[in-house]
């Protein structure tokens, strides 16, 4: 065992996978030295510049280069620097990555990751390059979305992705590029995690906090601190918002009776919000309280470090929503009188 | 360079180029009877055809190898058709029948036959010309000897993908043959009006290191040899080649289109270089007798017009296969 870094993860997927298949390429901006957040250091040297391919900084021919190369039989990594940068090739990933498969009638077939660094986590790097932008993914029907919030998922997720005959984008959180873990480096075996399987993070009877990536470990912080009141939360890590493991979370909340979900992005079109309206369709008969969301802030991440706080949802947060569903009392938390007879 | 040669009176050329002849009469009536069809209402969703344009097409897929790739625009019936794609299957996608070469989920912009080489008819403006990088890339890493062709329209080189793509191909030395179809009219816009120099393509391939290659679009023969030779030199592994074809497109930009920003005079000078008329005085040239292309141009008809007539009398297709190939396992479930 060694200790391995969620940075070094990244590495450590795509030289299993890069060893095992030699259709894998990479593609982007400035990787061939390991790339601006040194996640894949050491590729180069041991695969070299014509599968270690530095691009332009033109992420429509990145991810559209990836595309074609793809069809025509690689299966290509493509690193978007800061995700905050899909939106400069959302074209390609929206309208022809997600889409080809299906509008071809099934003649194609597109095994592309593309991943890079995604979310704050409270670094500073301000509106446009802190953003965690899954939700932008989830509203188009043909990419798989991952997110790992450790260095072990890290390394499974992202080779079940390099396998995977379909589109995948993978989120890697800056802010857990430091995070380490004993991780079975080399032991000879692959590491693969399938995609669409939630982690139970910790498991608990009372309230189930859902998170994904970052704001998994701000879940199980907050499971933590109420233990310590006698509240048990299930943490569960969602791992892959598509495929998405929703049984897992109804099966979890038909336990517990109260779902908080915790996302990172603007509340205003979250995909919490997807997840909590499973969860109020379809275990509505088990729920005690409605599912409850903690969302980023409905404006750009700024940089001060207070202000950056302020719009991140922190531990704070994720406790005060439990502390709102085991007591749904108070107003805000649904209609006196249908939801709970008591209220006057 | 071959352009502009005789044909010889007989042997394996002239009869090639008899050939030639009737790939180009097929697709230009099929493409009419594309328009009918749309005009009646038996097209679902937009269609846009490219009358006047075959010979690009033609002349191209005369230029490539079976296991070369081909792809392209919305505007991409003929370019399917070129590579040897099923009429019947083409059709039936764009009538909504079973049997649709995408199975009625692509219809008229996203004409593919992947095996037949033609990787696609893509619809947002651009956004092909880095997936052909990609289909090169594929093959330079695998030294496959494959070349790539990317059709394109003239508005395209003013979107960012275009330089993008153009960029990536040449700085990677990619094999892949950029083909601008310079049609005069960026959908309901002369090209002129939006760019800043006269040949909107030729004129921007220096700044990406290219040799800047024109050629006259409606001149089959001469669009097969300059293709030709581009396509070779990529497979040799010289790198990338930027073709800018002059044609005009004889309707409006979409079958709904009128057209009525062509000036008459200006449609009237093209029709005399109508491809099809090119070519067949070639062909007369050469000796071909007149009766021989007559019995083309009037058995062709027949052909489109038995094959659309069989067609519309089949069902439409019904709504069964809606939640298919969406993902590799062949179904849509996104959730357990």
């Amino acid at each position: 065992m060694a200790e391995l870094t969620y940075r070094q993860a990244v590495a450590v997927a795509l030289a299993q996978e890069m060893a095992r298949d030699e259709r894998v390429v990479l593609l982007g901006e400035d990787i061939g030295s390991g790339g601006v957040f040194k996640t894949l250091t050491g590729l180069t040297e041991r695969f070299g510049a014509t599968r270690v391919r530095d691009t332009p900084i033109s992420e429509q021919a990145i991810a559209g280069a990836a595309m074609g190369a793809a069809m025509a039989g690689l299966r290509p990594v493509a690193e978007i620097m800061f995700s905050d940068f899909y939106a400069t090739c959302w074209d390609q990933v929206a309208n022809e990555i997600a889409k080809t498969r299906y509008m071809t009638g099934g003649q194609v077939s597109l095994p592309v990751v593309i991943r890079g660094a995604s979310g704050s986590g409270g670094l500073g790097f301000g509106s446009q390059h802190s953003q965690a932008v899954e939700n932008w993914a989830m509203c188009v029907p043909g990419l798989k979305i991952v997110s790992p919030a450790t260095p072990s998922d890290m390394v499974g997720l992202l080779a079940a992705a390099v396998r995977d005959d379909d589109p995948v984008l993978v989120f890697e959180h800056k802010a857990l590029y430091s995070m380490k873990e004993e991780f079975p480096v080399e032991d000879g075996t692959d590491h693969v995690v399938p995609l669409g399987h939630a982690r139970v993070v910790r498991p608990g009877q009372d309230v189930t906090l859902v998170g994904l990536g970052f704001s998994v470990g701000l879940c199980q912080r907050a499971a933590e601190r109420i233990d310590q009141e006698g509240v048990h939360a299930e943490v569960l890590d969602l791992r892959c918002l598509v495929p998405l493991d929703a049984q897992r979370v109804l099966d979890s909340v038909r336990r517990t009776g109260r779902a908080v979900i915790v996302e990172e992005n603007p509340g205003q079109l979250g995909w919490a919000a997807a997840i909590g309206s499973i969860v109020a369709e379809e275990a509505f008969d088990a729920l005690t309280a409605p599912p409850v969301r903690v969302s980023g802030a409905n404006v750009p991440l700024p940089v001060a470090t207070a202000l950056e706080a302020a719009v991140n949802p922190s531990v704070d947060d994720i406790v005060t929503a439990v502390r709102r569903v085991l007591d749904p009392a108070p107003r805000t938390l649904c209609r006196p009188g249908v939801l709970n007879p008591s209220i006057p | 360079m071959t352009v502009g040669s005789a044909v010889p009176a007989a042997g394996p050329a002239r009869d090639a180029a008899v050939d030639v002849y009737g790939e180009l009469v097929f697709v230009r009536r099929f493409l009419e009877k594309v328009h009918a069809l749309y005009r009646q209402g038996h097209v679902h969703g937009p269609a846009h055809v490219g009358i006047g344009q075959e010979a690009i097409a033609v002349g191209v897929a005369r230029a490539l190898r079976p296991e070369d790739r081909s792809i392209g625009t919305y505007r991409g019936h003929a370019h399917a058709l070129a590579r040897g794609a099923p009429p019947d299957a083409v059709l039936r996608e764009l009538l909504g029948r079973e049997g649709g070469i995408c199975a009625g989920k692509g219809g008229s912009m996203h004409i593919t036959s992947v095996e037949y080489g033609y990787f696609g008819s893509y619809a947002i403006v651009g956004a092909h010309l880095p997936i052909a990088c990609g289909l090169a890339l594929a093959d330079q890493l695998r030294s496959a000897g494959r070349v790539t062709v990317c059709f394109f329209g003239d508005g395209t080189t003013n979107i960012g993908a275009f330089h993008e793509a153009v960029n990536l191909a040449a700085v990677w030395g990619l094999p892949v043959v950029f083909v601008c179809e310079n049609n005069g009219y960026m959908e309901y816009t002369p090209i002129g009006d939006m760019t800043p120099v006269p040949r909107p393509a030729a004129d921007r391939a220096g700044a990406y290191g290219l040799r800047p290659i024109t050629v006259d679009g409606n001149d089959v023969r001469a669009v097969r040899d300059v293709t030709g030779e581009a396509v070779e030199a990529a497979r040799a592994g010289q790198g990338p080649a930027m073709i800018e074809a002059r044609t005009y497109r004889m309707t409006g930009h979409s079958c709904a289109d009128p057209g009525k920003y062509q000036p008459p005079d200006e449609v009237e000078r093209w029709a005399e270089r109508d491809p099809l008329l090119v070519h067949r005085a070639v062909l007369v040239d050469a000796g071909v007798p007149a009766e021989l292309v007559d019995e083309i141009d009037s058995d062709t008809r027949t052909e489109v017009d038995e094959l659309a007539a069989d067609i519309l009398a089949a069902a439409p297709i019904t709504g069964d296969n809606a939640l298919t190939d969406m993902w590799s396992d062949g179904g849509a479930r996104w959730r357990n």
